[in-house]
């Protein structure tokens, strides 16, 4: 049975360490000034919309046109880069080549290049009179200013997310696990489908999840390469701005808000599929 | 190679252990090149690009769109902007790493979950919400203004946007770093009677300065290309709330190709320093700055 001294709930464990009503109070503010506020003000004003008027905003024909070309090219791209992403971190972990230090460290360009820099290379590249478009056109693949514009860009940018999710985890595997699959009579296709892919995958949920709930919102390096044309390659974030401009805030309100409630439902999911494959594999993210 | 068994037992030859744990030649040749094709096709020709067509027409040209007095105005408008954003949020990812990562308290995993919401958020809606709450319809924007405090469409609205999107870059650094180097260092200068200023500036702050760098490095380089939150926000006047990244897409839209991809080279140029540091430091320091890194 507990010892009844130690039961009493306190906010935190006492510390000699100096300094929490200052550092939490700091983090706290900021934290209520900077986000929440502003994020809250978001649904508050939503809610002012009224229950009718906020679902017929929202579920308006051309919004629910954005909303699954957003997250359909997400879907996509973040499938491509759970794929390729999967394939360069093997190849980053396990195998020599000249120049590796470099490809590795180029994984993270993405993060680092502006989102419109990006955009308007891609679209110079894929255009039909740039280096790839040209290559493409001759066959009657057009990539810019179609959705599969918008899946470039999406690859662009979510690409680190899974190679620098699933990489630590590749780095940890025992090779020893392997080994004993061999022993046992595994050949190598069998060991790596069988038990090397099988415990990379919470890691590599993890990345396309993120890869994915990026790609949703990305805007800068979308708007480029689509075309933007209304039910075909607009994406959710842009048809924000479009109403923006037309000082219609309640449409961009009411497409803010459920893009919000979306996007937080996949953290929730991120952070699940984290719980989850520590309980299960003993590690996490 | 059959005569090299220092690394393998001794009792295999060592081509077998390699095939057991390893791919085929080819099938490793097949994916190395799959690898670094698609790296080429989707992150190297891109970079490529921006270079190329800023020089499409000589460095003459490509100066003389930097010389523009718009283009400037956007450059020092981006120094600005990220000169004020990236120290606030220096200061709060500092305090939050104090709070979350020395102490034990009720509520920690969601705070530390609260601090990345930023991340989940679109650029845009990063913008919106402060539209939503300075605009001319709202009821603080109006009120600010009649004391002659300009938000929206001026700096003050940039900052603010670009402070919301980069909000988590250097407390998440931070936190798992200062978590696994404990408390023990501060208990022993405390002890010695140092007093918690003390103690910050000469234990905690020598045993974070490289993270904290990282973290700051990070922080800088989406502070400085933030396009989407700031777009929303800016109101693009022409040489007053364009940073460069508004400006790359206004030259752009306008046609004038070899000055939007001049100004977009010298963001590729930041892009590309912050991973030359970036690697250094991960290289050089990787026990001072990688908990996070390792997982």
């Amino acid at each position: 049975m507990a010892s009844r001294s130690h039961t009493r709930w306190r906010f935190r464990q006492p510390s000699v360490i100096p300094g929490f009503g200052l550092a939490l109070g700091v983090t706290l503010t900021w934290l209520v000034l900077i986000v929440l506020i502003p994020i809250s003000g978001l649904f508050w004003r939503s809610s002012g919309l009224g229950w009718s008027n906020f679902i017929a905003l929202a579920f308006d024909e051309r919004t629910l046109n954005a909303l699954a070309i957003s997250f359909g090219t997400a879907t996509i791209a973040a499938i491509v880069n759970l794929v390729f992403g999967v394939v360069l971190a093997w190849v980053l972990v396990r195998y020599r080549f000249p120049g590796k230090r470099v490809i590795d460290a180029m994984v993270d360009l993405p993060f680092a290049l502006p989102t419109a820099v990006a955009g308007i290379a891609l679209t110079t590249l894929y255009a039909p009179n740039g280096w790839i478009g040209s290559l493409l056109d001759p066959l009657g693949i057009k990539i810019a200013f179609t959705p599969a514009g918008i899946v470039v860009a999406l690859v662009f940018v979510g690409l680190p997310f899974v190679v620098r999710t699933v990489q630590p985890v590749m780095e940890e595997i025992d090779r020893e696990v392997e080994e004993a699959a061999a022993t046992l009579g595994a050949n190598r296709f069998q060991t790596i489908t069988r038990v090397l892919l099988p415990g990379l995958l919470p890691a590599g949920l993890t990345g396309f999840a993120l890869a994915f709930a990026r790609g949703v919102g990305e805007y800068g390096s979308v708007i480029f390469i689509a075309g933007n044309l209304p039910y075909v390659s607009e994406i959710a974030p842009l048809l924000i701005v479009i109403r923006l401009e037309e000082f219609n805030y309640p449409a961009a309100t009411a497409i803010a808000a459920v893009m919000l409630i979306l996007s937080f439902t996949m953290l929730l999911v991120i952070n699940m599929i984290q719980a989850w494959s520590r309980r299960r594999y003993g590690y996490g993210s | 190679m059959a005569h090299d068994i220092s690394s393998a037992s001794a009792a295999a030859p060592p081509s077998l252990v390699d095939a057991a744990t390893s791919e085929s030649r080819l099938a490793r040749a097949v994916l190395t090149a799959v690898a670094l094709g698609f790296v080429a096709l989707f992150l190297l020709l891109p970079l490529t690009t921006v270079f190329i067509e800023a020089f499409r027409k000589g460095a003459g040209e490509f100066l003389a769109a930097l010389a523009d007095p718009e283009t400037f105005s956007a450059i020092i408008l981006t120094l600005t902007v990220a000169g004020i954003a990236v120290p606030l949020n220096l200061a709060f990812g500092v305090a939050a790493a104090w709070a979350i990562a020395k102490f034990e308290f009720k509520g920690k995993a969601f705070l530390t979950t609260l601090i990345d919401l930023p991340f989940s958020v679109s650029p845009v809606i990063s913008g919106l919400v402060f539209v939503l709450l300075f605009g001319a319809n709202s009821a603080l924007g109006p009120l600010l203004q009649s004391y002659g405090l300009q938000i929206l469409f001026a700096v003050p609205g940039l900052v603010l946007a670009t402070v919301f999107v980069t909000f988590p870059f250097v407390a998440r650094e931070l936190i798992p770093l200062m978590q696994e180097q404990g408390t023990s260092d501060e208990e022993a200068a405390l002890s010695l009677g140092a007093t918690g200023w003390q103690t910050f500036w000469h234990v905690t702050l020598p045993n974070i300065k490289w993270g904290l760098l990282y973290g700051v490095l990070l922080c800088n380089a989406r502070a400085m290309g933030e396009f989407g939150a700031v777009s929303v926000v800016s109101g693009h006047i022409r040489g007053q709330t364009n940073t460069m990244p508004l400006q790359v897409e206004i030259l752009y839209n306008e046609y004038n190709f070899v000055a939007a991809f001049a100004v977009a080279a010298l963001l590729a140029l930041l892009a590309l320093v912050t991973l030359v540091l970036k690697t250094a430091l991960e290289l050089r320091y990787s026990d001072e700055i990688a908990a996070s890194r390792r997982h």
